[in-house]
């Protein structure tokens, strides 16, 4: 191939000359170029290595369809792969490289895999992983798995960055009347009519010019053409946007939408995104999304060299360039006729092979007056060359087959094989395309919704024709009277002769359907020898159409071969099903700003800057930041955690517990709600009295555990865990507006309106008196064990006490309004340092509710019953609540459940994990028979400890070796299974 | 991409709402039998076309709503509060 920029030819500005680097070597290019047209002007001819052999690719097409041209761009941090050269906009300082070679694209080694073509035929990938053809040899060995890394490491083309992504990306949402999808000939018509009606529209084009086929015509009538269009449209204020996928149609007029805002710049801007993902929401939408030039199978189709016929157009009118300077141009249609004659009025030795046995009149001289030769009868049998083609075997037309016949020597092959509509968008709604034989292409079925296909999307050839049925297209859709009907799909003078494969009996060639996954003609027929008939299967087991082009090209060709082999009509065979995206999306885009820090909400205490003032620590808690531990100078976390757990047993302690869900329980039903969600007796609950409560699913599963305060005739708090704080919510207003609207109660989250610490410790009375302006309040008498009551701290203070306790100390739980939370900690802390106490972290908390054999959301898991949990002294005998009848069920009955037990190991001086499985020590294997949810060191036992569940509870276990077997991290430990009430059972502590 | 017109705030992004569950389901009293509760918590009908279903507006005015859904196409033929009270004033006020 030796391909020439022509002078003053196509829509390059010459005088905006552009550099860029291919494969280190500087080359020069346009402004309006791509990277495809600038490399074919340099006459650069290998641009790829494929998938499988590595045989040398280069470029196939002019467009997203792209099979050969497939490189990777960018360095460092923005390297990416697999990008295609025939639609990246070229622009000043682009770096692009060859990829899936080694060295190089040029002289690639992995070459050789070619020689071993018959062990990488379909289903290679499922062959090879169940062991060497024809034994399973080698299968689940050693030398297998080292085999399987070399696999691993050959599959795949380009290698992406494993350096984080330096650039945004933005999300975006856009409503519309109408939106249309592609800016040629129909599309611009399309949208020009619904503008000029009143209609807010939204044209979308992938390219970074408007026009589509407009832009690879010759002829100045239809770029006039496409200039006025465009200024009707931005007066009519429609808008525009290029650079702009449609990748995906949804449901309700959903579109989706990427549009690459400075991917064409030579300098990133800091403040634009890099792409942006739009979701538009269409009254109508209009499909103008063209339609792909298929090939057809022959020998050594693959070849740099070898291209379609509209791309040769495509890069000699829109980008200036002639391909190649001794052409054979072969087809079995009629839009290949004029192509030719430009590129032989352009200077090209042109020959012209038609499959069809003759050619009309105006087909004839139209070539004749242009200087080309044409061959009526003929196609290409096998090309010959390699990194790119000196001559091409043609073949003669032999009844129904082909016979081998000259050899023509050229340095481009030019191959039309008929055109497919892109019907993909349409099809993402579940649309089947049906089969038109008399123009050999799928052809858009009628949607039910407001979606209309038109020009040659819909299979219309003529352009005159489809600039008439986007008109008439927009019309329908917008319920217009005497719109005219659409017009039909083909339109060309003579009849297409349908052709998928050329081959001659006895003579191997290599004939590649889906060049990208080196999937060829003999796959399709290995496939359907080896059994598989359905066409989805077909895909899977080939990998055809499964590359980043999705068989755009290929798969019709694919469907055609199968039907053959199984003497079926293509229609028969049905055809794969096409889901978005249309072309690539990358991953930045889906995920928009939703990245780091801002992947998820982060939610603050209202202590929270007091607790960081303080030297906290801070851990994830869900959605929160909580406190972790209070590190005294040098101290580790062991140090910190024991030390505040010791305290707070000792004197004092104190810990920001605002996390905490709180729901206000309102209204004259509010006491028969509670008694109705929780398993115990909620109706007679005193007015000033808390008590703790356990919530049931309606099957029997404990959802949430927690303590409500009565602190009116009608008016109840609800404390929840921090982590089902929202479902509770949600389940709650589930109950009074689905199953229960009689009941008149009102609930409200009050999560965010406290402030909340526990104080805890022997001294945590005498502690808080100090900061309240009646001491005596909170006096044993005046506030008993499960008491809650109004009180005022000094400043003025206004807030709740409830005597509280999760860590088994004398225990009171302060709510402030959440604006006073800073105030209430300057106040108690001094009070809290003067008594000789500590502050505390979730950690310290951990280690003083696991010695309690209190359960947290690690035990309340969504698998255990409330028996399970060991709270089944909870559970009313006399009344029924949510969940109280499938918490009978059969299985929750049975003696072996697992029950919350404690755990100590044997020797006191060693440790378990957390997630440990528990196993009788003659079989440490399995599942065991029980698992550890939570591990602490114990200040007061003076040795580690654990709680988790065992199967049947602790009592049958009691003196029986156990294994706590963490095969993870390679760790078995004897331990003993105990109560998991470990420390101060009684609870006398908290009751002082 | 559905769209539900929630009857207090118009028409939303489904994004906004949670989905329930089967809308029709008549919950048995709290102290009726095991075989009675199983009926209601397991066993679903896996309906292809139209059925009601409830969806909660989460990330809105927290209604919880009876949605007439089509399972095969997302059709929504109506939509109502799920507290009958709710759903008289609603249709009252439009």
């Amino acid at each position: 191939m030796t391909a020439i920029r022509l002078e003053k030819r196509g829509r390059i500005d010459p005088n905006s000359p552009l550099t860029f680097t291919w494969d280190g070597k500087k080359l020069a290019g346009y402004e309006g170029d791509t990277l495809a047209s600038a490399l074919l002007a340099n006459n650069e001819q290998v641009l790829g290595r494929s998938f499988k052999y590595h045989r040398p690719r280069g470029i196939m097409s002019a467009g997203v369809e792209e099979s050969g041209a497939i490189v990777s761009i960018g360095e460092g941090n923005r390297h990416e792969a697999n990008v295609k050269a025939t639609t990246l906009e070229l622009y000043e300082g682009l770096v692009a490289n060859g990829q899936n070679a080694w060295p190089n694209v040029r002289t690639d080694v992995g070459a050789i895999n070619g020689l071993f073509s018959r062990f990488f035929s379909a289903g290679f990938y499922y062959k090879t992983f169940m062991g060497l053809p024809p034994f399973e040899w080698g299968s689940g060995t050693w030398l297998w798995m080292q085999y399987e890394k070399l696999i691993r490491k050959a599959a795949g083309m380009g290698t992406a960055s494993r350096e984080p992504d330096p650039d945004c990306y933005d999300h975006a949402h856009a409503f519309c009347d109408v939106l249309v999808v592609g800016s040629g000939p129909a599309g611009l018509h399309a949208a020009h009519s619904a503008a000029k009606a009143g209609k807010d529209v939204i044209l979308v084009e992938q390219d970074f010019e408007l026009g589509g086929d407009y832009l690879n015509q010759m002829s100045g009538e239809a770029e006039s053409k496409r200039v006025s269009l465009i200024k009707a449209l931005e007066k009519a204020g429609a808008h525009i946007m290029t650079r702009t996928t449609a990748f995906g149609l949804y449901d309700y007029g959903t579109a989706g939408l990427l549009e690459r805002v400075t991917d064409h710049h030579s300098i990133k801007s800091k403040f634009q995104p890099r792409q942006r993902f739009w979701t538009v929401r269409a009254g109508a939408t209009i499909l103008a999304t063209g339609a792909l030039e298929r090939t057809f199978a022959f020998g050594n189709n693959d070849r740099p060299g070898i291209m379609t016929v509209s791309s040769a157009k495509t890069y000699l009118n829109r980008y200036g360039v002639l391909a190649g300077r001794r052409i054979v141009v072969s087809t079995n249609n009629d839009s290949a006729y004029s192509t030719a004659a430009e590129l032989a009025a352009a200077g090209a030795h042109t020959v012209f092979l038609d499959a069809r046995e003759s050619t009309n009149k105006a087909n004839t001289s139209m070539l004749e007056s242009a200087g080309a030769e044409l061959r009526n009868g003929f196609a290409p049998l096998e090309a010959a060359g390699s990194k790119g083609i000196h001559g091409v075997q043609l073949a003669s037309v032999d009844g129904k087959g082909w016979r081998a016949s000259e050899y023509e020597s050229c340095d481009l092959l030019l191959v039309s094989g008929g055109w497919s509509p892109v019907v993909n968008l349409l099809s993402h709604r579940g649309v089947k395309p049906v089969w038109n034989a008399e123009q050999a292409c799928f052809v858009p079925a009628k949607s039910d919704e407001a979606i209309a296909m038109a020009g040659s999307a819909a299979g219309i050839w003529d352009t005159a024709r489809c600039e008439q049925s986007g008109e008439i297209a927009v019309k329908q859709l917008l319920g217009s009277e005497n719109t005219g009907s659409l017009p039909k799909p083909g339109d060309l003078k003579s009849k297409i002769k349908p052709v998928y494969e050329i081959s001659v009996p006895g003579k191997k060639i290599k004939s590649f359907v889906d060049p990208q996954h080196d999937v060829t003609a003999d796959d399709i027929r290995l496939a359907h020898q080896e059994g598989f008939v359905s066409v989805e299967h077909l895909k899977r087991y080939t990998t055809l159409g499964m590359a980043t082009d999705q068989g755009k090209v290929g798969n019709v060709i694919g469907l055609a071969l199968m039907a053959d082999a199984l003497g079926k009509e293509i229609p028969e065979v049905g055809t794969t099903t096409f889901r978005p995206p249309y072309t690539p999306v990358s991953i930045g885009a889906l995920t928009g700003r939703n990245t780091g820090t801002h992947f998820k909400p982060l939610r603050r205490t209202p202590m929270h800057e007091w607790n960081l003032r303080n030297n906290a620590v801070m851990t994830d808690a869900g959605l929160w930041h909580r406190p972790w531990y209070f590190p005294a100078k040098g101290e580790t976390i062991s140090e910190a955690y024991v030390r505040e757990a010791t305290i707070s047993r000792q004197t004092v302690g104190i810990c920001d517990v605002s996390s905490l869900g709180k729901i206000a329980v309102q209204g004259p039903d509010a006491s028969e709600f509670l008694n109705r969600i929780y398993t115990n007796a909620f109706a007679k609950l005193a007015i000033g009295k808390a008590r703790y409560g356990i919530m049931l699913r309606d099957d029997g599963i404990v959802l949430d555990d927690g303590t409500t305060w009565r602190l009116s005739e009608n008016d109840f708090l609800m404390t929840t865990t921090t982590a089902h704080a929202g479902k509770v919510m949600v389940w709650l207003e589930e109950l009074l507006q689905v199953r229960w609207p009689d009941l008149k109660v009102h609930v409200t989250s009050v999560s965010d309106q406290w402030g909340a610490v526990s104080i805890a410790g022997p001294k945590a009375r005498d502690t808080i008196a100090t900061c309240l302006e009646n001491a005596n309040s909170i006096s044993a008498e005046n506030l008993p064990f499960m008491g809650v009551k109004p009180i005022r701290l000094k400043g003025e203070i206004d807030g709740l006490i409830a005597r509280i306790s999760f860590s088994g100390e004398l225990a009171y739980e302060v709510y402030v309004p959440a604006g006073y939370g800073d105030a209430m900690m300057d106040l108690l802390w001094p009070a809290v340092k003067a008594a000789g106490g500590c502050l505390y972290g979730l950690e310290a908390l951990g280690a003083l509710r696991i010695e309690k054999g209190h359960v947290t959301g690690a035990e309340l898991d969504g698998r255990v019953s409330i028996d399970d949990a060991g709270l089944g002294s909870m559970a009313s005998k006399k009344k029924s609540y949510i969940g109280s009848s499938l918490q009978q069920r059969p299985e929750f009955l049975r003696e072996d459940r697992p029950r919350l037990v404690g755990i100590f190991p044997k020797d006191r001086k060693q440790t378990f994990n957390g997630g440990s499985i528990l196993c009788r020590s003659e079989k440490v294997s399995g599942h065991g028979d029980g698992w550890i949810t939570a591990v602490t060191h114990s200040p007061a036992l003076g040795h580690w400890i654990g709680i988790g569940y065992m199967s049947g509870g602790h009592e049958l276990w009691t003196g029986k070796n156990v294994i706590a077997a963490d095969p993870v991290r390679d760790s078995e430990v004897e331990v003993e299974i105990v109560s998991p009430h470990m420390f101060d059972a009684k609870g006398e502590r908290m009751h002082d | 991409m559905i769209r539900i017109n929630c009857p207090f705030c118009g028409e939303r992004d489904h994004s906004e709402f949670t989905y329930g569950g089967d809308g029709t389901i008549d919950y048995p009293a709290l102290d009726a039998s095991i075989e009675d509760w199983h009926e209601a918590v397991f066993q679903r009908e896996n309906i292809r076309g139209m059925q009601t279903e409830t969806w909660h507006h989460v990330n809105g005015c927290r209604a919880w709503l009876l949605v007439e859904r089509d399972t095969m196409t997302h059709e929504i033929r109506s939509v109502r509060a799920a507290h009958p009270g709710m759903a008289k004033v609603l249709e009252k006020a439009i």
